[in-house]
């Protein structure tokens, strides 16, 4: 049974200007598997320029690695041709941020769900893509002849992004990237959009990565989680674990920043070094310079330390634990 | 002097950790504020009938759908709707002006003056092409046209470290800073005459959880340097517990709850705020999702009587009909819902 | 597969839609420019069709009728130096002079959307290529070499298809650079991404995803390059350079001048052509105008 993606040691790095004067790592040696039997929620958490976003657009094929590669079912995405290529497509899918900007405002909705049948021939006749279609919005709490029909610009901003989830439900793929899918959405429908992309993975065998930079929905979703900060990673395993006791001064901070929606679990007296513009050395650990807890040591990159089965963090604070090497970053997280 | 008899404007004890308010003279005063929209389609009820007190030194978090009418609110108060907006009646106090009856002109030195609003993407509407201190400069010029330059030099700078920035930041263009940096900024220009109410709308939706605390740190301490009210709109409810001590909710253009910050978290009344409360996550519940079937009424054609009943799980006859008054209720709570007829107090304002 | 309660709730009516012809007429009522522009080149369509039908186009040419005559019941636009009927002439004038406006305006936008496509989706050299090319071509004063070109070319060789050639030779590279920065931008927008997911290949992506939205852009360009084709077809006929023997409004104005007419009296001559220049050429400025505001939302004044 081969996995189902894989990414062996992936780098992405941009570079400015004619020189390769100030290169930026947008993901450092990445290294993760997704296996094709156990269909898991992975969230991938941190905030802008953390490297999550560059993730999504390497798991999707739109950017090449600069170094690593990246694998699907065994082969290599960027080779993949013709019928394959295809496949590939059909089972790696995704959810975006932005209710609106994934519509083309020419079209009427129904664009958005009509055009992948057609082009992976999910139907074999126009009224069993109609069915399709209809069947996948009842599923995501959407009457079809309310939406159907309409021009994106015609509905509300929860009904489009139900839209889209609905077009997952439809692709039924292996693999979801769901990139802060529920960020632009009120609240109210928050918990139905999760509802459903958890039960994606419940019901359908679905792998989803998860990615956000609200630590509540993560909490509440994913089953293990990785915490990335510019482009490395800090903290990963098991959600709970992490969450709950976070061991990386950088998770730390993130969890006492959650705005949760409890009177008894208010904001944490850590107090936060603002991250302006810095220089930061690429040879250090990435959150020296906002941490509270940095040691002289830290100037040179912190392994991952494996401080339980299901958790480690890249951090001198656990020096006394085994170093993980970052290619078996995937055993730490549960199935 | 105008003396209206108001609707009780005590709050319950504010929550553990957060500094006691003030209890002095309300502030801020809106009264039965409505605005239709005009459109193609049809009117579209914006708002209807909006009362609400607050107090110098108080925070109320404004909450609901998008479309149920808080940014429109803020808007209103501010005098800036557009056509084919129009405010159709109500009246708004800022200590004892009243706004909607202010000419253009006094209007224009009201605001950031005596009410300040910081809109929705306001770091987004910074101007690339001009040094931040020169648009501090000139929102300050136009209201104190014979404040000298250099103490206006200095009133930026004084705000620029009231919210933590270095005054450096006075000579940076806007693409140097970052996101939490230009919202820290738009704050700045916010306070700049010390106003005496604050509206912030959706100040945080772009930044990340970190930047988010510093920026809602930031405002907290702002606004116990110049003792200002703080109206924060939003649909965050978690922001909303660590941050304000009064939490008004709005749906479909009307108010139908305002309590104290505890009260709506413990023991919300009206079932649209129950169901809000408990659709969120927290550490308790993983797993347990718990949405609000149905969706929000367009408001071209609002259900008769009362909005929320077509998605209501206690709907009674007369909710069908009957539009509910916002009932007063012990503790300074109003709710807007025939449930609660029984328990209303009936001293309705003179 | 009912994985979330579909809401049971009672119906809410939408709000009625106007049918799509009601929101166009009432835009119509609201970009005025927009309107007067399609207006006038309607009529003057019109003008020009029924014309067609009704006149002997033989009597726009030379010698068909009596000379210098001034407009009157038998000839309404009168006649000139040549014998030329000159509302005939008028009736031919603006149809060729619609042909090369439309012709170059073509060829020009179609070169345009080509170029533009290609450089702006693929990138790479090809955007180099290309837009190194115009970059070159842009600053090259237009009218300085359609007159060099237009006067070295045997006066027998110059038809109206010649013309359109020479004015659509230089004409492209403003339409490329357009589109180019259009596509660009759109190429960025998650909507592509999303139609990368779904299967379409590039060239699917390039005709069904980008295309239909840059209609308003497309049609813009085209009727700016009717313009500049028009107003150069214009100005080398007036310069006597254009086919001499047909009626072309630019060509009449020549015919006039080079025979005096102000100073002889003859003054419908020019005037007549003069007129429906500016009458054709204000029109296409005010349907730029208003395609200026329906394409660009943020110069929209209305809505």
């Amino acid at each position: 049974m081969t996995n189902l993606l894989e990414l062996r040691n992936v780098s992405k790095v941009y570079t400015r200007g004619l020189t390769a004067a100030e290169p930026t790592i947008a993901l450092r040696e990445m290294s993760l598997t997704l296996k094709e039997d156990k269909p898991t929620i992975v969230t991938v958490a941190g905030e802008s320029g953390s490297g999550k976003t560059t993730l999504a657009m390497l798991l999707l094929g739109f950017i090449d690695p600069t170094m690593g590669e990246i694998l699907y079912k065994g082969r290599n995405i960027t080779s993949l041709t013709g019928a394959e290529r295809l496949a590939y497509r059909r089972e790696v899918q995704a959810v975006f941020q932005d209710p609106f900007a994934v519509f083309n405002p020419f079209y009427k909705v129904d664009h958005l769900l009509t055009v992948p049948i057609r082009q992976f021939k999910l139907a074999r006749s126009k009224s069993e893509a109609q069915r399709l279609v209809e069947e996948s919005l009842t599923a995501v709490g959407l009457r079809p002849e309310d939406v159907l029909g309409r021009f994106p610009h015609q509905l509300s901003g929860g009904q489009r992004q139900r839209i889209n989830v609905a077009r997952a439900l439809l692709l039924r793929p292996r693999l979801l990237i769901a990139d802060e899918p529920v960020s632009m959405v009120d609240a109210s429908l928050r918990a139905n959009i999760l509802e459903t992309l958890r039960d994606l993975q419940r019901n359908y065998g679905v792998s989803i990565i998860y990615i956000t930079h609200d630590l509540t929905t993560a909490y509440h979703i994913a089953k293990s989680i990785i915490v990335l900060y510019r482009g490395g990673v800090m903290e990963a395993g098991d959600v709970d674990a992490v969450i709950k006791s976070a061991q990386h001064p950088y998770t730390q901070l993130l969890v006492d920043s959650i705005p949760w929606p409890n009177l008894d679990q208010r904001w944490g007296e850590t107090s936060i070094i603002a991250r302006e513009s810095s220089k930061h050395d690429p040879g250090a650990c990435p959150f020296m310079p906002r941490c509270p807890k940095a040691m002289d040591i830290c100037k040179t990159r912190p392994p991952l330390f494996q401080i339980t089965p299901h958790q480690a963090a890249a951090c001198y604070l656990h020096d006394q634990k085994p170093a993980l090497v970052s290619q078996r970053l995937s055993e730490l997280l549960p199935a | 002097m105008q003396h209206t008899t108001l609707d009780p404007a005590t709050v319950a004890p504010s929550p553990v950790g957060a500094a006691p308010s003030p209890v002095s003279h309300p502030v801020l005063r809106v009264n039965s504020l409505e605005v239709t929209y005009y459109t193609d389609l049809g009117r579209a009820r914006a708002l209807e009938d909006v009362s609400f007190t607050l107090e110098a030194g108080q925070k109320l978090g404004m909450v609901g759908e998008s479309g149920s009418g808080k940014s429109t609110l803020a808007l209103a108060m501010m005098r800036m709707i557009k056509p084919p907006g129009r405010i159709e009646g109500g009246q708004v106090f800022v200590g004892e002006t009243e706004l909607m009856g202010l000419s253009e002109e006094g209007m224009r030195h009201a605001r950031l003056n005596k009410i300040a609003y910081i809109p929705q993407g306001a770091m987004n509407s910074l101007n690339p092409v001009i040094k931040i201190g020169a648009q501090m400069v000139d929102a300050a010029q136009a209201h104190l046209p014979r404040e000298s330059r250099s103490a206006i030099n200095e009133r930026c700078v004084h705000a620029l470290r009231s919210v933590d920035l270095d005054p450096a930041v006075f000579h940076m263009y806007a693409h140097e800073l970052s996101g939490g940096m230009k919202q820290r900024v738009c704050i700045a220009i916010g306070i700049l005459l010390r106003p005496s109410v604050i509206i912030a709308d959706e100040p945080t939706s772009a930044l990340d959880v970190v930047t988010q605390r510093q920026v809602m740190e930031t405002i907290d301490r702002v606004q116990d340097q110049i003792g200002a009210a703080v109206i924060l709109i939003g649909h965050d409810m978690g922001l909303m517990a660590q941050f304000v001590d009064k939490v008004a909710v709005m749906y479909a253009g009307r108010l139908v709850e305002v309590s104290s910050v505890r009260e709506m978290f413990t023991d919300p009344k009206h079932p649209y705020a129950q169901a809000l409360i408990s659709s969120l996550p927290n550490l308790e519940n993983k797993g347990v999702f718990r949405g609000i079937p149905g969706l929000a009424p367009s408001l071209l054609r609002l259900p008769g009587g009362c909005a929320f009943h077509p998605r209501c799980p206690y709907a009674l006859d007369a909710c069908r009909s009957v539009r509910p008054d916002v009932l007063n209720l012990e503790d300074g709570r109003r709710v807007a819902c025939h449930l609660f007829a029984a328990e209303a107090f009936h001293d309705q304002p003179a | 597969m009912t994985l979330v309660q579909a809401a049971t709730i009672t119906p809410i009516e939408a709000p009625a839609q106007p049918s799509r012809l009601t929101l166009v007429l009432r835009y119509i009522r609201r970009n005025k420019a927009l309107a007067i522009g399609l207006a006038i080149l309607i009529a003057l369509a019109l003008f020009t069709i029924i014309g067609l039908l009704v006149i002997d186009p033989k009597k726009a040419y030379p010698l068909s009728a009596a000379i210098k005559q001034p407009p009157s019941l038998r000839y309404p636009f009168g006649t000139d130096f040549f014998g030329r009927d000159l509302l005939a002439a008028m009736v031919v004038g603006t149809w060729q002079t619609a042909f090369i406006g439309l012709l170059a305006g073509g060829i020009g936008t179609l070169v345009g959307l080509v170029f533009g496509f290609v450089a702006a989706y693929f990138g790479g050299w090809a955007d180099n290529v290309i837009r190194t090319i115009c970059q070159i071509l842009t600053p090259i004063p237009v009218l300085l070499i359609q007159v060099v070109v237009a006067g070295s070319l045997d006066k027998r060789d110059v038809t109206i298809v010649t013309m359109a050639m020479i004015v659509a030779m230089l004409a492209w590279m403003a339409p490329t650079l357009v589109i180019r920065a259009q596509v660009l931008t759109m190429k960025e927008r998650q909507f592509v991404a999303v139609a990368k997911i779904s299967g379409v290949s590039d060239m699917g992506i390039i005709f069904k995803e980008i295309l239909p939205n840059l209609l308003p852009f497309i049609a813009a360009a085209f009727v700016g390059q009717v313009f500049g084709a028009v107003f150069a077809s214009f100005y080398l006929a007036v310069l006597g350079l254009g086919p001499l023997r047909e009626p072309l409004l630019g060509n009449i104005i020549w015919a006039a001048q080079s025979q005096g007419a102000f100073f002889n009296g003859w003054w419908w001559w020019p005037l007549e052509p003069a007129f429906a220049m500016i009458l054709i050429l204000g029109a296409l400025a005010l349907v730029i105008m208003g395609l200026d505001e329906l394409a660009n939302p943020r110069v929209r004044r209305t809505e």
